[in-house]
């Protein structure tokens, strides 16, 4: 099985997706949790087929997380790291493109620290390819584990109330989140010091706020954002110290929130920073650690969905 | 040393103010009182005013002051005053500051945060309150730094500066002049509804040492062009706009700026300005012969400015006078015009100054006082200790009160100045109307003559 109604080739941001896309791939996921809970299984769905990791961007946990989901799968997986400094970047990504090409992959899962790079390399490569983030751009799979965790918890997407809180402006957690969660039905809202919300947010469905207390009333879901620690030197924050007595999440300011909310954090957590320990770490509320189970899955599913959408892709241009 | 000690001695006692012209300016209130109306404070706060209240008698035990005629009205808020302590208090400091400001009839100021160190920190914006507080004359209110150290580099923590009674924040006397900075700096402020207030003028054009024009050509001396405020504010309105920000342009001088805020004003957009006298009872003629007492930051500027600066207070584009004291020390004065310090006293010729504008004929007398109480302390949301909004009469609300004589024709002695600097760009200046008391929660703190 793999999600039928998802017919892409690539994943390379949620932005224009539709929501009978996002569900096949969520209910292939949550396939993907059951199995798994069960016992340690073993699948061959990409049998034989290689998948490479290429960041640009250091990265710890999402790239263990695609490389356990195409080992699961049975994929040859293979990493590639790159710093992307020595050389000029375009030139760097067409001719990776070139050479990838040449090795034949099947599956291609790329981050970039800029945004659009990803699309770029797609454009090149004649492989499926995933978006593991591009710059503030988007990052889908995480989105989509935030959905799966929601929709495990709360039953639904749709009529939730969700607050997304933090730098905003430099997020491609945020912004993906925000498409999905506005396709699925639920309502947006951004907490952020005006520094870091991007202009015009409005335009894309949700509703800013500047006070975490007013933001945060009767929320459903609280998903906490990361906040670099060069912006906190004065140039879009004063200081931690600041930013955590007036949008880092503690237990008085959840306590705004609905009884039974959420907390989520795509992490690393910045403790102290962005959010409180006893918070983090409320085994009531806070999903942080489910959060990293539904991203093996989802990229469980995405991996064998667009594994397929490539194999059927590539019969039909063979039959051209 | 606690607080206790130096604390003014005694409790105030109930108070009657009768036979005045009784004015508040924030309501449109002015009404001619006798013996039968005025005035009347209990301890600290007012419990009564208007015509009347005491057709009955004055309360049992009331001290009785006779206005003979003079003016009652809330007592002035001077937003704009370069305290010196902490770090120069051989040039000014929160006592002798307190004690010109009285006898200008001031009853709140707020200080800029240029002091060393400068007031980029909680305990260093509660140290000048605390220290007002102390001494029981004017009170003292405190901008807090818009960026760290007044750099112009990194945002200042503003939001617990804020909760330590930071009432805005600037960079005092240095113009924010990093646009990409500016421009966060509003961003943030707007966080959570802060007033950013600017010395609007350009650094790379204010290397000269007096206006830019015919006197400074004949003087020798490099010019400071009016284009270093008109860009500066031309700049800074484009990005309240883009920011949604709010901003105050501190002393505006040119014609030019006056052109700039009413357009900005008619665009909804958040902005709003005030000047000092110089740049409404004086021009660059007052440099003369090199009189430093006349180099001013902004430097004094045209005629043609002048005049404008006085239609802008009429037609309401500017929304306050403050005093723009900034006091300098002899040494600092002493110097070829060109070596001198920048700045001028103002505490004490705040009111009589704009007092001129009426006696001229250019504002009513309620709209000048406007501009001197209630106007600053609601563009700065200034509260009083009992909750209620500064520089206007409330029932309940602090008893900070002067009793102005208007037409009394006297001469500035800067020698005679209470403030420890003396370098009044208005020595001499003959003047009409002054403070003849002036009285701070309910407490009478300056008695003329």
């Amino acid at each position: 099985m793999t999600a039928a109604d998802y017919k892409h080739r690539h994943l390379l941001g949620i932005e224009g997706l539709y929501p009978h896309e996002i569900n096949s791939l969520l209910d292939l996921a949550d396939s993907y949790v059951v199995q798994g809970n069960q016992s340690a299984p073993t699948f061959d769905a990409m049998n034989g087929q290689t998948q490479v990791n290429l960041f640009f961007e250091a990265s710890t946990r999402t790239r263990a997380s695609f490389e356990l989901a195409g080992l699961r799968l049975g994929a040859t997986v293979i990493n590639m790291q790159s710093t992307g400094s020595s050389v000029s970047k375009g030139e760097t990504l067409i001719d990776t493109a070139v050479t990838l090409n040449a090795m034949r992959l099947d599956v291609l899962v790329v981050r970039h620290q800029d945004s659009g790079a990803v699309k770029l390399l797609a454009d090149k490569v004649n492989c499926a390819v995933v978006n593991a983030g591009d710059g503030a751009h988007e990052h889908p799979t995480q989105a989509l584990l935030d959905a799966l965790t929601i929709r495990r918890r709360k039953g639904h997407l749709d009529g939730l109330e969700v607050a997304i809180c933090g730098d905003v402006l430099h997020s491609r957690v945020a912004r993906s989140n925000i498409h999905l969660l506005n396709t699925m039905g639920a309502h947006v809202r951004c907490i952020a010091p005006r520094t870091l919300m991007p202009s015009r947010i409005e335009e894309l469905g949700v509703s800013p706020y500047y006070d975490m207390r007013k933001g945060l009333k009767d929320v459903d879901i609280v998903m906490m954002l990361r906040v670099q620690n060069e912006r906190m030197q004065g140039s879009y924050i004063p200081s931690v110290r600041e930013y955590f007595e007036f949008f880092g999440l503690d237990k008085e300011k959840l306590a705004l929130a609905k009884p039974d909310a959420l907390i989520m954090h795509p992490g690393p957590m910045n403790r102290g920073v962005e959010i409180d320990s006893d918070v983090a770490d409320d085994v009531e509320r806070s999903v942080i650690r489910e959060q990293v189970e539904m991203g093996v899955a989802v990229r469980q599913a995405v991996l064998h969905t667009l594994s397929h959408n490539n194999q059927v892709y590539k019969q039909q241009q063979e039959a051209k | 040393m606690s607080a206790r000690s130096t604390a003014p001695q005694s409790q105030p006692q109930a108070v009657a103010y009768v036979n005045v012209q009784l004015i508040d300016p924030a309501s449109g209130l002015d009404v001619v009182c006798d013996h039968t109306g005025g005035l009347l404070s209990d301890g600290e706060t007012i419990s009564a005013y208007g015509p009347g209240i005491f057709a009955s008698g004055v309360p049992a035990g009331a001290e009785v002051i006779d206005g003979k005629g003079a003016i009652l009205c809330p007592g002035l808020v001077d937003m704009r005053v370069q305290m010196r302590e902490p770090g120069e208090a051989h040039k000014e400091s929160v006592k002798s500051a307190g004690k010109a400001a009285v006898a200008g009839g001031i009853t709140s100021m707020v200080a800029l945060p240029n002091t060393d160190p400068v007031l980029d920190e909680e305990a260093a914006i509660e140290f000048i309150a605390r220290r007002a507080r102390q001494i029981g004359l004017t009170k003292v209110y405190a901008y807090g730094a818009a960026t760290k150290g007044t750099l112009g580099k990194e945002l200042s923590e503003m939001g617990l500066l804020n909760r330590a009674g930071a009432v805005a924040f600037t960079d005092g006397t240095k113009a924010i002049a990093n646009v990409q900075t500016m421009r966060r700096a509003l961003q943030y402020a707007a966080t959570f509804g802060f007033l950013i207030i600017q010395h609007p003028e350009e650094p790379g054009l204010s290397g000269g040492v007096m206006n830019a024009g015919e006197q400074a050509s004949r003087l020798g001396l490099s010019g400071i062009p009016r284009e270093a405020e008109i860009i500066m504010l031309e700049r800074d309105i484009r990005l309240v706009e883009m920011t949604g920000g709010r901003y105050h342009a501190a002393h505006i001088s040119t014609s030019d700026s006056v052109e700039i805020i009413r357009r900005a004003k008619a665009k909804g957009l958040d902005v709003t300005c005030d000047t000092a006298p110089p740049y409404f009872a004086l021009n660059e003629l007052a440099v003369g012969d090199y009189r430093t007492f006349a180099k001013l930051s902004p430097p004094l500027r045209a005629e043609s400015d002048r005049l404008a600066i006085v239609e802008g207070l009429q037609d309401g584009t500017i929304d306050a006078i403050a005093s723009d004291h900034s006091p300098q020390d002899t040494d600092a004065k002493r110097l070829p015009f060109a070596q001198a310090a920048f700045g001028g006293t103002g505490l004490e010729t705040l009111l009589p100054l704009t007092l001129e504008l009426v006696h001229n004929g250019h504002l009513d007398l309620l709209g000048a006082l406007r501009l001197l109480t209630s106007a600053p302390a609601d563009l700065l949301n200034l509260t009083d200790n009992h909750g209620h909004r500064a520089g206007r009469l409330t029932v309940g609300g602090a008893a900070d009160l002067v009793l102005i004589t208007l037409d009394r024709p006297w001469k500035f002695a800067a020698q005679q100045s209470l403030s420890k600097s003396k370098n009044s760009p208005f020595d001499g200046r003959l003047l009409q109307g002054h403070a003849v008391r002036t009285v701070v929660d309910g407490r009478t703190v300056y008695v003329h003559g």
